[in-house]
């Protein structure tokens, strides 16, 4: 089994783009697109790494990452937060709620690939 | 320099407006050129009679000259002089300024008025388009859908051998979100055109809810005994109040403050408040009460207790504002602005633990805040279920 990624995005089509350039690249990828059971789906899987947008229907990015930096099993893992929003204030509420990374949309396929690959190397 | 002592600087850009001559302002008057001189040097006080003969020589009234320029204009002309940032204006002579220059020290005095006039136009603006739900959502699918069109499209140019079916399925991905994207765009312009034929349609949830409080001057004791159903009521009768979204956001805030005039009572909270400096650890501690209850109970009866209020801002676990109430020389932006290393922001990922933190306002000179803040649970506990939070500031003007 190789190295894995969780992608949590409510957009089908950007799951769907990500999904793509990351298996192309070796990874194996698993997706999930609500908010409200997230964080049951991040400790089910425990991925190398989680790709985490900030509006999710039920529950918002932010308060999924808190229960990941808040469990003991998940605190260390590696989350790449995605999000509409790229004031500074939205980058310090990430980086406080224990965001590994901040990436604005639109990114570039090379920029999440990118990413992925630091984090996990990390 | 006192206002009486710069009457002769007065006199003297009177007297070069109205094109005259020192001497024959002078022959007018029935005194020598020199004596003049010195009268618009400030060196010779004058009054009475000869100031009346000079004030209608140069056909102004006699209080321009005797009395200067009005107190407004050098508050205006202080203010201005504390928020420049490269200038260095001499702030202790603005009165003699003001005296020798009036027209040029009203238009600093307009230009100053002017720009926090339109500082105030662009926060607002600034608030309204980050804060409102029907853009921001807009927003923030255009986005979503950009990112898919620019990943999907970035697959295509750059992927050099691609499945056929991956290649058609990308291509009517592509086609569906252009679609979208086209159907997007035409709705929010459509939106923003509506907006800008009237007001009505931008207030949003929040502003309705503050309007409200601020109504009812912050004080709903009386709420305090009543059931939810009540208090649903009460809410539903309020005309300030025109969205379901605005009753929904009203009854969180309601609650929450009939809760804490339960746990605190009035009586308690004005002993404390009259007894000496405001401690809402001291409070907390002595009444066994919960942190940001205290925090909202000493904010909200401070405006019926002490003579300068205080001030109390609340966000949700993203960060966006609440619930503001607003003191003097503290800005609380709803949104763009809001310094993030607040104890406000800060407590979201300390919930539960209260912080203190002096801040230091200097837009209008050094003013100093102290700021308590917690974050609270919000909601029913669920077992395995990490909790929302919402954040409380209170914030203190030092003298």
């Amino acid at each position: 089994m190789g190295r894995s990624v969780l992608v949590i995005e409510d957009e089908p089509n950007i799951i769907e783009a990500i999904s793509f350039i990351l298996s192309r690249d070796g990874w194996s990828v698993a997706t999930h697109s609500n908010g409200h059971d997230a964080f049951g789906v991040v400790q089910d899987t425990m991925p190398d790494l989680v790709i985490l947008d900030v509006m999710l229907p039920g529950k918002t990015g932010y308060d999924i990452l808190r229960e990941i930096r808040g469990a003991e099993g998940t605190q260390a893992l590696p989350v790449l937060m995605l999000t509409a929003k790229g004031q500074v204030k939205d980058r310090e509420i990430a980086e406080r709620a224990g965001a590994s990374r901040f990436m604005t949309k639109p990114f570039s396929n090379a920029e999440v690939l990118d990413a992925v690959r630091e984090l996990v190397a990390g | 320099m006192a206002q009486q002592s710069l009457a002769g600087s007065r006199i003297r850009e009177r007297r070069v407006m109205a094109g005259m001559r020192q001497a024959e302002l002078a022959r007018r008057v029935g005194i020598s050129g020199s004596y003049l001189n010195l009268i618009e040097h400030n060196r010779r006080r004058i009054g009475g009679k000869l100031m009346v003969d000079i004030a209608n020589a140069l056909e102004v009234e006699p209080s321009l000259l005797s009395e200067g320029a009005e107190a407004a204009l050098l508050s205006a002309l202080r203010e201005a002089a504390a928020v420049a940032t490269q200038a260095m204006p001499e702030i202790e002579r603005a009165d003699e300024f003001a005296g020798r220059f009036p027209g040029w020290a009203s238009l600093i005095a307009q230009l100053h008025s002017r720009q926090r006039s339109l500082e105030h136009t662009v926060a607002t603006l600034t608030d309204r388009l980050t804060h409102d739900p029907h853009l921001a959502t807009s927003m923030h699918e255009m986005l979503s859908i950009i990112t898919a069109i620019r990943s999907m499209a970035g697959i295509l140019a750059d992927t050099k051998e691609i499945e056929p079916e991956w290649r058609n399925r990308f291509h009517r991905n592509l086609n569906e979100e252009s679609l979208r994207l086209a159907d997007g765009a035409q709705k929010l312009v459509a939106y923003l055109d509506a907006a800008g034929e009237g007001d009505t349609g931008m207030v949003l949830p929040i502003e309705e809810v503050e309007a409200l409080v601020a109504a009812h001057g912050f004080q709903f004791d009386h709420l305090a005994e009543m059931s939810a159903a009540q208090l649903r009521d009460f809410i539903a009768a309020q005309s300030l109040l025109t969205t379901e979204d605005a009753r929904a956001m009203a009854f969180v805030v309601l609650d929450r403050l009939r809760q804490d005039a339960r746990l605190l009572p009035f009586d308690t909270v004005q002993r404390h408040l009259t007894d000496g400096p405001v401690d809402p650890v001291a409070l907390a501690n002595a009444c066994a009460a919960p942190f940001g209850a205290v925090l909202r109970r000493l904010a909200t009866l401070s405006d019926v207790l002490l003579p300068r209020p205080l001030g109390l801002v609340m966000c949700d676990g993203a960060g966006s504002m609440m619930l503001r109430k607003s003191v003097d020389g503290f800005g609380i932006p709803r949104f763009a602005g809001a310094d993030p290393t607040w104890p406000l922001f800060q407590a979201l990922s300390r919930p539960t633990q209260p912080l203190h933190q002096t801040i230091t306002v200097t837009e209008r000179g050094a003013l100093h805040f102290e700021c308590y803040a917690v974050a609270e649970v919000v909601g029913e506990v669920q077992i395995n279920v990490t909790p929302l939070y919402h954040s409380f500031m209170l914030i203190v003007p030092q003298d």
